[in-house]
Parts: C-alpha cells; sequence; structure tokens
C-alpha cells in the first residue's frame, strides 16, 4: 500500500503513489494540488447542484489538499517514531479526502456526456453476474450507503481474490484499502445537504445519473489485470 | 412503550440569527425524529432478541440511535434564546460554574472551537465534568456516540447538518456564533447537579408510558 511507503526512510525526498488510472505519479512531500473538475460546476445539475460542487471542490477538497501538504511537511520534520505516529490521523484524513475525492470527481460525470449511461461489456456483465441485476446492484449501493452511522463513503469495490464486485463502505475520510476502488459515493452531509436536506435517498437516487460508467469500467479492467 | 421526541423548549425561529429557523426545524422535527424512530425499533428488536448473537448485531443501532437521541435531547436543552429573543441564551454569571471554567481553563471558547474543529468526521463537542476529579474538562465523542465518562455540561453538534445550510463549510463561524445561544443557566444547574450526585442529573429519556 502506497502510503506506508512516507514511513520508510529513503534517500530521496520523493514517493511515488499511483492514482485511480495506475499511472504512477511522483510527488515531493508537501506538493499536492486540488485536481481540476472534469467539468463545470454547474454540469451535473440538476442531479448535484452547481452551489454544493462549487464549495466541495473549491473549499473541502481544497481543505484536504492543504491539510495533507501540511501533515507532510511534520512528517518531513518528525525525528521519532512518536512523532510519526502522532501524525498518522492528520494524514489518514487529509490524504484519505484527497484520495476520495480526486476519484469521486472522476467517476461523476454530465448527464449529456458520460453520466448514467452504463454500456454493455465487461463492468456491465460483472455487476450482473455480482449483483443480479444493474437495478439491484443501484438498490443495494443506496441502502448501505445510506446506512453509514456518521460520516463516510459507499463503494464498489473489486476484490482481487474473489475477483467479485462487492459493496463495501468507509468511515469518515479512510481510503479503501482492501478493494479497487470502482465508483465511490461520498455520503458526508456537506455532499449533499444544500440540495437534499436529511433526504439522503433522494441524493442517492439522483446521483445515478451522473455516475461516470465508463471511468467505472477502466478502473474495473484495470484492476482484473 | 416508546421513546418520542421532546418539544423544543422554545419556539423554532428563537434562536435567530445564530442559528436559523430553517436548520431548527429539519434538525429537530427531521434527524432528531429519525433517531427516536429508530431507536424503537431497535429497542424492540433487542427485547424479542433470542440469542446473544442477535443482540450484539442490534448493538450498533442501539448506539447510534440510543445516542443521537440522548445527545440531541441534551442539546436542545443547552440552547436557549439570545437576549434579541427575549432569552437568556449566552449569559454567563458568576458563580460555581464561572468559577469552575476560569480555574479549569486559559479560555475556554478558544479550546471548545479547537477541538470541535479537530473532529474528523461527524461528532459532538463536550464541555464535561468528571466525576473523579471534580474538574471540567472538553472531549469530543464521534459520530452519535454518547457521552459516558464525563458529565455533560454543554454539548455542541458538529454534523454538518447542525449548521450547513447556514454556514456552509466555515464551522469556525457556527462555533463563535453558538455561544450566544449557549444556555448557561441549563449548564450550571448540571454542573451543580453533578457535583453534589457524581452523575449525570442528565434528560429524560426514559421510556414514556402511552
Amino acid at each position: 500500500m502506497a502510503l506506508l511507503s512516507i514511513f520508510s526512510r529513503s534517500a530521496t525526498n520523493t514517493f511515488t503513489r499511483t492514482v485511480a488510472n495506475r499511472a504512477p505519479v511522483v510527488l515531493a512531500r508537501g506538493e499536492h494540488t486540488l485536481p481540476k473538475l472534469p467539468y463545470a460546476y454547474d454540469a451535473l445539475e440538476p442531479y448535484i447542484s452547481k452551489e454544493i460542487m462549487e464549495l466541495h471542490h473549491s473549499k473541502h477538497h481544497q481543505t484536504y489538499v492543504n491539510g495533507l501538504n501540511a501533515a507532510e511537511n511534520s512528517l518531513h520534520k518528525a525525528t521519532s517514531p512518536k512523532d510519526l505516529i502522532a501524525l498518522q490521523p492528520a494524514l489518514k484524513f487529509n490524504g484519505g479526502g484527497h484520495i476520495n475525492h480526486s476519484l469521486f470527481w472522476k467517476n461523476l460525470s454530465p448527464a449529456s456526456e458520460d453520466g448514467g449511461k452504463l454500456p454493455d461489456g465487461p463492468l456491465k456483465k460483472a455487476l450482473i453476474a455480482d449483483f443480479g441485476s444493474v437495478d439491484e446492484f443501484k438498490k443495494k449501493m443506496n441502502t448501505v450507503t445510506a446506512s453509514i452511522q456518521g460520516s463516510g463513503w459507499g463503494w464498489l469495490g473489486y476484490n482481487k481474490s474473489t475477483k467479485k464486485l462487492e459493496i463495501v463502505t468507509t468511515a469518515n475520510q479512510d481510503p479503501l484499502l482492501s478493494y479497487e476502488p470502482i465508483i465511490g459515493i461520498d455520503i458526508w452531509e456537506h455532499a449533499f445537504y444544500l440540495q437534499y436536506k436529511n433526504v439522503k435517498p433522494d441524493y442517492l437516487n439522483a446521483i445515478w445519473n451522473v455516475i461516470n460508467f465508463k471511468e467505472a469500467e477502466k478502473r474495473y479492467l484495470e484492476a482484473r489485470h | 412503550m416508546s421513546y418520542t421526541l421532546p418539544p423544543l423548549p422554545y419556539d423554532y425561529d428563537s434562536l435567530e440569527p445564530y442559528i436559523s429557523k430553517q436548520i431548527m426545524e429539519l434538525h429537530h422535527k427531521k434527524h432528531h425524529q429519525t433517531y427516536v424512530n429508530a431507536l424503537n425499533d431497535a429497542t424492540n428488536a433487542y427485547s424479542s432478541a433470542t440469542s446473544a448473537k442477535k443482540r450484539i448485531a442490534l448493538q450498533a443501532a442501539l448506539k447510534f440511535n440510543g445516542g443521537g437521541h440522548i445527545n440531541h435531547s441534551l442539546f436542545w436543552k443547552n440552547l436557549a434564546p439570545a437576549s434579541v429573543k427575549g432569552g437568556r441564551g449566552g449569559e454567563l454569571h458568576d458563580g460555581p460554574l464561572s468559577k469552575a471554567i476560569s480555574d479549569s481553563f486559559q479560555n475556554l471558547k478558544a479550546e471548545f472551537k479547537a477541538a470541535a474543529l479537530a473532529i474528523q468526521g461527524s461528532g459532538w463537542c463536550w464541555l464535561g465534568l468528571n466525576p473523579i476529579t471534580k474538574r471540567l474538562e472538553i472531549t469530543t465523542t464521534a459520530n452519535q456516540d454518547p457521552l459516558l465518562n464525563l458529565i455533560p455540561i454543554i454539548g455542541v453538534d458538529m454534523w454538518e447538518h447542525a449548521f450547513y445550510l447556514q454556514y456552509l463549510n466555515v464551522k469556525a463561524d457556527y462555533l463563535e456564533a453558538i455561544w450566544n445561544v449557549i444556555n448557561w443557566q441549563e449548564a450550571e444547574k448540571r454542573y451543580t447537579e453533578g457535583l453534589s450526585n457524581g452523575t449525570d442529573a442528565g434528560v429524560d429519556v426514559s421510556l414514556s408510558k402511552i
């Protein structure tokens, strides 16, 4: 797991981290940046409002990026196991926040583009095989995600051992480590509250119109590799 | 027998401009009500559970919804309208609590704010009374975990639903504003009762008779 490499004392000041598309990205510590949104802030309307997208990307995600950079800069100065351990929550929270949101923006797409469209192909085949039907999959994903007790994420993940797709959750900003992330859905209240208030099921039903199944299939094929 | 949503001790708009009517209405009638309903479901399921395994499987629902009911019941009572709405919210008069605060903290508001802002996810920030040391402490609980090791004096909900519609992502502004509607009279009552009883006088979340 790439995050653990932070704790190895390497001669160079860099670590390699693979992002969802498997392109290795070499980053100096403390130099993460907010990835650009692949579409305009209003592009996911009416399913996710412009107001939410703008706050979510330019404020919330930016804050995780800033927090991650700050934590990594502190890490650089850490001299003892105790110092390293004390920094773990900040690294997990902000690093996870950065990872999760980076995956999220890419697994969303305007309804006028790839959003909501699941073409025939290996992903659709696997969803039917592992969940019975695409509708059953969406239903289960929504039920599981809505039942998170607190903040967190619902994931469609690929289990490399069983070679099956499964629905799993992570708490708070914990990144998904035990499965390959295929689709992530943010269920922190900031992800939907301004538009859907307390009615999580409405958000979860709406979001399927903007899920980027093309990106999901790409991740699935890479995970199966 | 079932748990019920306690009535709010003031109107939905009474905490304005510090906490909006829109938030209060959703927070009380939807969020807290949902915890009450789910707590009733979980309690009923628990009492008809026939094995340890089934009871253990229900623990998460009991903690989440029971904690949600307890925490919010405490919350409504430790808030009060500010003077702009004819109340005494935000007014801490000299007394045993104010003395204990100045004995225990350099700057209560700053320390409380720092703790609240540091919550990584959803949760609550508390001013609590340690029943063993008899000293005030600031602590946090995650999600809807109830405060168990300290006697709750003041609780502040840091779930996004508690502030987002009004303060958006700017939690610090919410934390500044809420001091204007903290019910210090209730807080002092909890403090003095906590000192004499050693436990929370607490809030009545017992099963009500129907």
